[in-house]
C-alpha cells in the first residue's frame, strides 16, 4: 500500500496510471456502448468534428470515434503481448546465463548480442508481414522475440550480483532449495527492473506495430490505430483533404497520448523502486 | 576488442542464415518462371536455363539443403546478392541507387541532431534554475511518445499539405539535371529537410538529456576551478573544458545511433518516398520480392555492426584508460 501511496504522491506518475486506467476502460466497455457500423456512407466522406460525429468521419463516412474506441482493444493487446513475451524470454535467458556461468553464459551472452544488433524494425516488419500476422497474440509474440535483450542483460548481471550478497550465501548455507532462493530470494529483487522494462516494451510496441501497420504489411481491421493511419495516409487521400483533419490526427494524438502515460508510469515507478531519483522530481 | 568482433561476424552470418531461410519460404517456383523466360529469350535448354535463373537470383532449389546454404554464402561473398524480382534489375544495383540517399539523410540528421542536443543540454546545465531546464525534460518525454514517423506526418502536413514550404515527395525534381550544379543541390537540399527533421526533431531530446547529464557531472570537477583560477578565459573553460570533456562520453552512443537510424529508415522514407533503403524494402516487403528483401537487410545488419564497431573504437581512442 505504502508503495502506491507513494506512486500517488508523484503527480506525473499519477497522471500517467490514470490515463492508462482510461484507455484500459476505453478497450473493455468503450466498444459496448459504441456499437461499430461499418457500413460506408458515401454522402459523409471525411467529416470535420460535429456533434453526431465527435471526430468527424472517415473515408468512407463512418465514424471515426467509434473506430478509435474499437481499435484501441488490439492496440493494447499487442503492447501487452508483447512486453508479456519479451519479459518471459529475457527471464529465461537471463536468469539462466546469470545462474549458471560458465560456457552456457557464454553462449547466451553472445546470443543476446546478436539479437541486440540485428535491426529491429526491419526484421520485426519482415516475420510479421510473411507470417500474415493476424491477431494481437501472434503480433505480440513476433514483437516480443527481438524484444527481450536488453532485459536479458540487465537481469543476468543483476543475478550475477546478487549472487555473491550475503543474504543469498546465507541462504545457501542454511541448505535452502535452489527453488526456494530463486523465487523467495532472487525474484523479489528483480521485480522493479523488470516492471519498468515491461512498460518500455509495451511502449515501443505501440509505435513498432502501429508503424508495421501504417506501412500496410500485416492484415489487421480497418479499425486499427495502425491502420487508420494507413487508411488515412497511403490509401483514401485523406492526408490530401483539410477537411479530414480529424481523422488523420485522431489516431495520432491517440497513439502519443497512450505512450505519454505509459512513459509517465515507468519514470513513476523507477522513483519509486530508486529513492535516489525522488529529489529531481 | 577480439570479442566485439566475433559477435560481430555472430550478428552477420545470423542475419545471412536467417534470410537464406527466408527465401526458402518464397511462394511459387520462381526458378521455373525465370528458366521459361530465359529459354524463350536466348533460345537454350531448359536445365541451362534453369541453372542460369537460379545463379541469377541466387537461390537453386535443385541441389541438396547443404550445398544450397553453401552456395547461397558463396554467391553472397562474390557480391551476388540475386535479382529483384519487381525491377528485374540485380539487387546490389538498387543498394548503389538506395544507400547514398539514406546515408545522406541518416547522417545528416544525426549530426544536426547532436550538436543541436549537446548545445541545448550545455545550456541546461549551465543555467539550472532557469526555464530551460523542465522545458527540456518535458520535450524529451514528449519526444520518446512521438516516433520519427510521426513527426513525419505531422511535417508533411504542415509544411507540404498546408503551407506548401517544401516539396512532399522524393529526393528531387525529376526535369532539374542530376550533377554537381546549384539548382540541384538545391533541389535535393529542399527534398531533404523534412525527413531530416523527421529523424532528428525527436533524438534532439535524448542528446540533450544526456548532456545536460554529462555536463552537470564535469562542472562540479576540480580542473573546471582550477582553469577558472588560472583566470583562463570564460570562452575558452566553456568550449574546450566543459564543452569537450562533457560530450566525450556521449560520442560511441553518436555511431550507434547513426546504425540504429538505418535500420530504422523504412518509416520515415515511405512516408515522403524518399528513394532509400527503407523505402525500397518496404516495397519489397509489400511485393514479396524475397531476393531485393533479403539484400537490404543484409546490408542494413551490416551497417549497423560496422557503426556499432566504429563506436567501441572511437571509445577506446577518446578514453585513455582503454588503451592499453
Amino acid at each position: 500500500m505504502s508503495a502506491l501511496r507513494t506512486l500517488a504522491r508523484n503527480r506525473r506518475a499519477l497522471l500517467g496510471l490514470l490515463g492508462l486506467v482510461f484507455f484500459l476502460l476505453m478497450a473493455l466497455l468503450g466498444p459496448e456502448l459504441l456499437p461499430l457500423d461499418r457500413m460506408p456512407d458515401p454522402d459523409r466522406r471525411f467529416e470535420p468534428p460535429s456533434l453526431t460525429h465527435l471526430l468527424g468521419t472517415d473515408y468512407a463516412g463512418r465514424d471515426t470515434l467509434v473506430q478509435l474506441v474499437h481499435g484501441s482493444r488490439d492496440i493494447i493487446q499487442i503492447s501487452f503481448f508483447t512486453g508479456f513475451f519479451a519479459v518471459l524470454l529475457a527471464l529465461a535467458v537471463g536468469l539462466t546465463a546469470g545462474l549458471l556461468g560458465g560456457w552456457i553464459d557464454g553462449v547466451l551472452t553472445a546470443l543476446t548480442d546478436v539479437f541486440l544488433t540485428v535491426p529491429q524494425f526491419p526484421v520485426m516488419a519482415i516475420l510479421a508481414a510473411l507470417m500474415r500476422v493476424g491477431d494481437p497474440v501472434t503480433f505480440g509474440l513476433v514483437l516480443g522475440l527481438w524484444a527481450w535483450p536488453g532485459l536479458a542483460r540487465s537481469l543476468r548481471s543483476q543475478v550475477r550480483a546478487l549472487r555473491e550478497r550475503e543474504f543469498i550465501e546465507a541462504a545457501r548455507v542454511m541448505a535452502l532449495s535452489p527453488t526456494w532462493i530463486l523465487t523467495r530470494e532472487l525474484l523479489p529483487n528483480l521485480v522493479p527492473l523488470i516492471g519498468v522494462y515491461f512498460i518500455r516494451v509495451a511502449r515501443d510496441a505501440i509505435t513498432v506495430s502501429v508503424g508495421i501497420m501504417l506501412l500496410g504489411l500485416v492484415p489487421l481491421k480497418v479499425e486499427n490505430w495502425g491502420m487508420m493511419l494507413n487508411m488515412a495516409t497511403f490509401q483514401s487521400g485523406a492526408l490530401y483533404v483539410p477537411r479530414a483533419w480529424a481523422y488523420l490526427l485522431s489516431p495520432l494524438v491517440a497513439i502519443v497520448a497512450f505512450q505519454f502515460c505509459l512513459i509517465r508510469l515507468a519514470s513513476g515507478v523507477e522513483e519509486l523502486v530508486d529513492p535516489r531519483l525522488r529529489r529531481q522530481a | 576488442m577480439a570479442r566485439r568482433l566475433l559477435t560481430s561476424l555472430a550478428t552477420i552470418a545470423v542475419a545471412m542464415t536467417l534470410t537464406f531461410v527466408l527465401i526458402r519460404q518464397m511462394p511459387g517456383d520462381i526458378v521455373h518462371q525465370w528458366a521459361v523466360q530465359l529459354q524463350m529469350q536466348q533460345g537454350i535448354s531448359y536445365e541451362q536455363a534453369r541453372l542460369q535463373a537460379a545463379a541469377m537470383i541466387n537461390y537453386n532449389p535443385d541441389i541438396g539443403l547443404f550445398e544450397q546454404y553453401f552456395s547461397y554464402l558463396g554467391g553472397l561473398l562474390t557480391g551476388n546478392l540475386g535479382l529483384s524480382l519487381t525491377y528485374r534489375i540485380p539487387v546490389s544495383l538498387v543498394l548503389v541507387q538506395a544507400l547514398p540517399w539514406t546515408l545522406l539523410v541518416t547522417t545528416l540528421a544525426t549530426f544536426l541532431s547532436f550538436v543541436v542536443g549537446c548545445g541545448l543540454g550545455l545550456l541546461g546545465a549551465l543555467r539550472r534554475q532557469s526555464l530551460l531546464d523542465p522545458l527540456l525534460t518535458l520535450y524529451a518525454t514528449l519526444s520518446q511518445a512521438l516516433p520519427p514517423f510521426l513527426i513525419g506526418l505531422l511535417l508533411l502536413l504542415v509544411f507540404g499539405i498546408g503551407l506548401e514550404w517544401l516539396p512532399m515527395r522524393g529526393n528531387y525534381t525529376p526535369d532539374v539535371e542530376p550533377g554537381l550544379n546549384l539548382p540541384f543541390l538545391l533541389d535535393v537540399a529542399l527534398h531533404a529537410v523534412m525527413p531530416v527533421m523527421a529523424f532528428a526533431l525527436p533524438a534532439m531530446g535524448d542528446w540533450a538529456l544526456a548532456m545536460k547529464a554529462s555536463a552537470t557531472s564535469v562542472l562540479g570537477e576540480d580542473y573546471l576551478h582550477v582553469a577558472r583560477a588560472r583566470g583562463l578565459k570564460p570562452r575558452r573553460i566553456l568550449l574546450r573544458y566543459l564543452g569537450r570533456n562533457s560530450m566525450m562520453p556521449l560520442v560511441p552512443s553518436l555511431a550507434t545511433a547513426l546504425g540504429s537510424a538505418l535500420g530504422g529508415s523504412m518509416l520515415v522514407e515511405a512516408i515522403f518516398g524518399y528513394p532509400g533503403l527503407g523505402f525500397f524494402l518496404a516495397q519489397a516487403i509489400d511485393r514479396r520480392d524475397y531476393p531485393l528483401m533479403q539484400g537490404i537487410f543484409l546490408i542494413s545488419t551490416m551497417g549497423v555492426v560496422l557503426f556499432n564497431l566504429a563506436g567501441e573504437l572511437v571509445l577506446a581512442r577518446l578514453d585513455p584508460r582503454l588503451r592499453r
